[in-house]
C-alpha cells in the first residue's frame, strides 16, 4: 500500500504511539486486502466499549492509546461514535469493579473527542451522509445496514480498524469500498415468506454461512416496492433484524434485493444460485431456538429504535407481562419515545428499558438468574446461547406479546 | 509452501487447523475456543500456529485474540485463507505474525493428518510443515 510522506512519519511514530498503532492497524489490513492507498471517511462507528467483551487487555491498549492521543494532541478527526457499553449508567449495575472498569473505558473513548453514543444503531440516531460517502462502521449490523439500505461504502470494520480510522479519518481503499467489489456473485432464492422479523433474521443467519461479502436476494414477491425489507415501518424493523443475523453468522458485509422487475434484471450473472426453503428456516430456527419457552423476555439486539418502541407501545395497551421483561434501546430514542408517549404503556407493562446497553453480552441477563430467554432477535439468541450459555426461544414481538402477557 | 505475508515475524508451533471460520470473540483469554457450534470447541491455540479461513461475527473479536497475547496465550503465528479486517487488525496490535496462503485445502489435508510442526516466517512469506516432534 503506498503511504503518503506525512502517513509514513505518522507510522513512524514523529505524531506519537497512538497514531502511529492507528497506521500500523490500517497497513496490516491493507495488506491483508490489497489495498494500494488510503481514502478519507466521513464517519467512524467504534465497537469494543463493553467491559465484559474487551476486559483487562483492551481496557489496558484503550488507556495507554487514549493518553498518548491527548499527550499528543491527537483528537478524532471525522465524526467518531461508540457502541454500547455494558450497563446503564442510569439504572446503575451492582458490581462495583465491572462499573470501574468500564467508566475508564467511557473515559478513554471520550478523552479522544469520540462521542459517548452508547448505540448499536447509529443510523438511525446521527444524520446520514449522502449516498456513496465513505463511512467506517464496527458494528456488523450498521456496517451492513449502511451499505445495503444507506448507500453508504464501509467495510465491516473491526473494532480496531474504526478506531483507527477515527484517528486518521482514513480507511484502506479495499474489498466493499471499490465500486466493483459491491456486486453478488450468489443469489439466495427466496421460497419462503419473510412474515415478519424473526424471518428476516433466519435467512440472514443462513446467508451468513454462504461466507461472502455481498449476498443477493431474490423475494417472491419479485418487487422491490412492497418487498419485506425496505427503509419504512414494518420493512424497515425486518431489515434491522436482517442485517444483524447476516452480520452475526458470517463475513458480509453488505446485501443487495434483487428486484425482478427492474430493467437491469438478469438472472444469468449470478454465478451461484442457492434456494432458500421453508425447511432450511426451520433448520436454522432448530439451531438458534432450542427451548419452547423461557423465564425472561429480551427485546432489543440491536438496539430497538422509536418505531419499534412505538409498534411495541400500541401492542402493550392494557396488557402485562407475566415475566420479567429487559428492552433495550438507544438513550436519545428513549429520550424521544419518552417525549412521545411510547415509555409510559412499556413499562406500565412491566418491561424494564435499558439504555446505553444491549442484550449482547451484557453482565445483566446470566446463567443465575435465568435459565432461558424468549427473544426475537437471531444476533442475541446466537450471543445468549454460545455466550452466556442460556437456553433461547426464538419469537416474533407479536408472538411473544400474544403468548407472554394478561389482560389487565 | 509460499504464501502472503501480512503482519511480519516469525512464529513456530503445532498446527492446529479448521476450515471452518471462527468467531474470535469466542476465544477467551486463556486461548480457549468457546463456540458449541464450532469443531475447535473447547481447545487450546496457545502457542500453536492456528490455521482457519477468516474470522467471521463479532468486530470486538479483534480484542480477545489481544487478550490472549497479553496473557501469553496466544497462537505464536496465524495462517488464514482469507485474511481479514478483524484478524489484521488484531495480529497487528498483538505482533502476531500472520500470512495468507492461497493453497489452503492442501494445507488443512496436511496438518489433518497427524501432529505438524508448522513454522511461519512472515517476513520472507514463507510457511514451513515438519512432521516431527519439537525439540
Amino acid at each position: 500500500m503506498q503511504l503518503s510522506r506525512e502517513e509514513e512519519d505518522a507510522l513512524d511514530g514523529k505524531y506519537g504511539d497512538a497514531l502511529a498503532v492507528a497506521y500500523r492497524i490500517l497497513l496490516a489490513i491493507g495488506n491483508a486486502m490489497d489495498a494500494d492507498r488510503l481514502v478519507p471517511v466521513r464517519w467512524a462507528h467504534i465497537s469494543g466499549v463493553n467491559y465484559n467483551t474487551i476486559g483487562d487487555a483492551g481496557l489496558a491498549f484503550l488507556e495507554r492509546i487514549s493518553m498518548d492521543a491527548v499527550a499528543n494532541n491527537i483528537k478524532a478527526k471525522v465524526t467518531s461514535t461508540l457502541n454500547p457499553m455494558g450497563y446503564d449508567p442510569v439504572k446503575g449495575y451492582d458490581d462495583d469493579r465491572f462499573v470501574e472498569r468500564q467508566e475508564r473505558i467511557r473515559k478513554a473513548y471520550e478523552a479522544m473527542g469520540i462521542i459517548g453514543s452508547y448505540t448499536c444503531i447509529p443510523y438511525e440516531v446521527f444524520p446520514i451522509p449522502a449516498r456513496g460517502e465513505h463511512v467506517s462502521f464496527a458494528e456488523s449490523n450498521a456496517a451492513i445496514y449502511a451499505n445495503s439500505m444507506l448507500g453508504l461504502v464501509t467495510n465491516k470494520e473491526s473494532a480496531l480498524s474504526a478506531l483507527a480510522s477515527a484517528l486518521t479519518g482514513k480507511a484502506p481503499y479495499s474489498a466493499l469500498r471499490v465500486e466493483e467489489a459491491r456486486t453478488a456473485h450468489t443469489m439466495i432464492d427466496v421460497k419462503h415468506d419473510i412474515k415478519d422479523e424473526v424471518d428476516a433474521a433466519l435467512l440472514g443467519y443462513f446467508a451468513g454461512k454462504v461466507n461472502e461479502q455481498c449476498i443477493s436476494f431474490r423475494f417472491r414477491s419479485g418487487l422491490v416496492e412492497g418487498s419485506p425489507i425496505g427503509v419504512d415501518g414494518r420493512a424497515r424493523i425486518n431489515a434491522k433484524a436482517l442485517c444483524s443475523a447476516l452480520g452475526t453468522s458470517g463475513s458480509a458485509g453488505m446485501f443487495i434485493i434483487n428486484d425482478v422487475n427492474s430493467a437491469t434484471h438478469d438472472d444469468a450473472k449470478y454465478r451461484r444460485r442457492i434456494e432458500y426453503t421453508s425447511r432450511d428456516a426451520m433448520m436454522v430456527k432448530d439451531e438458534l431456538s432450542d427451548e419452547d419457552d423461557g423465564n425472561a423476555i429480551v427485546f432489543g439486539s440491536p438496539q430497538l429504535g422509536l418505531n419499534e418502541l412505538g409498534m411495541l407501545a400500541n401492542m402493550l395497551k392494557g396488557k402485562r407481562f407475566k415475566k420479567r421483561c429487559l428492552l433495550f434501546c438507544a438513550r436519545c430514542v428513549y429520550e424521544e419515545a419518552k417525549r412521545i408517549g411510547y415509555i409510559s404503556p412499556i413499562e406500565r407493562a412491566g418491561a424494564e428499558v435499558y439504555s446505553d446497553c444491549c442484550s449482547c453480552l451484557t453482565p445483566l441477563i446470566s446463567r443465575d438468574e435465568v435459565d432461558s430467554v424468549i427473544t426475537n432477535s437471531v444476533k442475541a439468541a446466537y450471543y445468549l446461547k454460545n455466550w452466556n450459555r442460556v437456553g433461547v426461544c426464538l419469537k416474533s414481538m407479536r408472538e411473544i406479546v400474544r403468548d407472554e402477557c394478561y389482560d389487565v | 509452501m509460499r504464501c502472503k505475508g501480512i503482519v511480519k515475524g516469525y512464529g513456530e508451533g503445532y498446527a492446529i487447523a479448521t476450515a471452518q471460520p471462527i468467531n474470535l470473540l469466542s476465544i477467551d483469554s486463556n486461548g480457549i475456543v468457546n463456540d458449541s457450534a464450532h469443531i475447535l470447541n473447547g481447545k487450546s491455540i496457545a502457542g500453536r500456529v492456528l490455521i482457519f479461513p477468516n474470522a467471521i461475527g463479532s468486530s470486538v473479536g479483534a480484542y480477545r485474540l489481544y487478550a490472549a497475547k497479553v496473557n501469553s496465550k496466544a497462537p505464536n503465528a496465524v495462517v488464514c485463507s482469507k485474511a481479514d479486517i478483524i484478524t489484521a487488525s488484531a495480529c497487528a496490535i498483538s505482533n502476531i505474525p500472520l500470512v495468507e496462503c492461497h493453497e489452503f485445502d492442501m494445507l488443512m489435508e496436511l496438518c489433518s493428518k497427524r501432529d505438524v510442526i508448522a513454522t511461519v516466517d512472515a517476513t520472507n512469506a514463507l510457511i514451513t510443515l515438519r512432521m516431527e516432534e519439537m525439540r
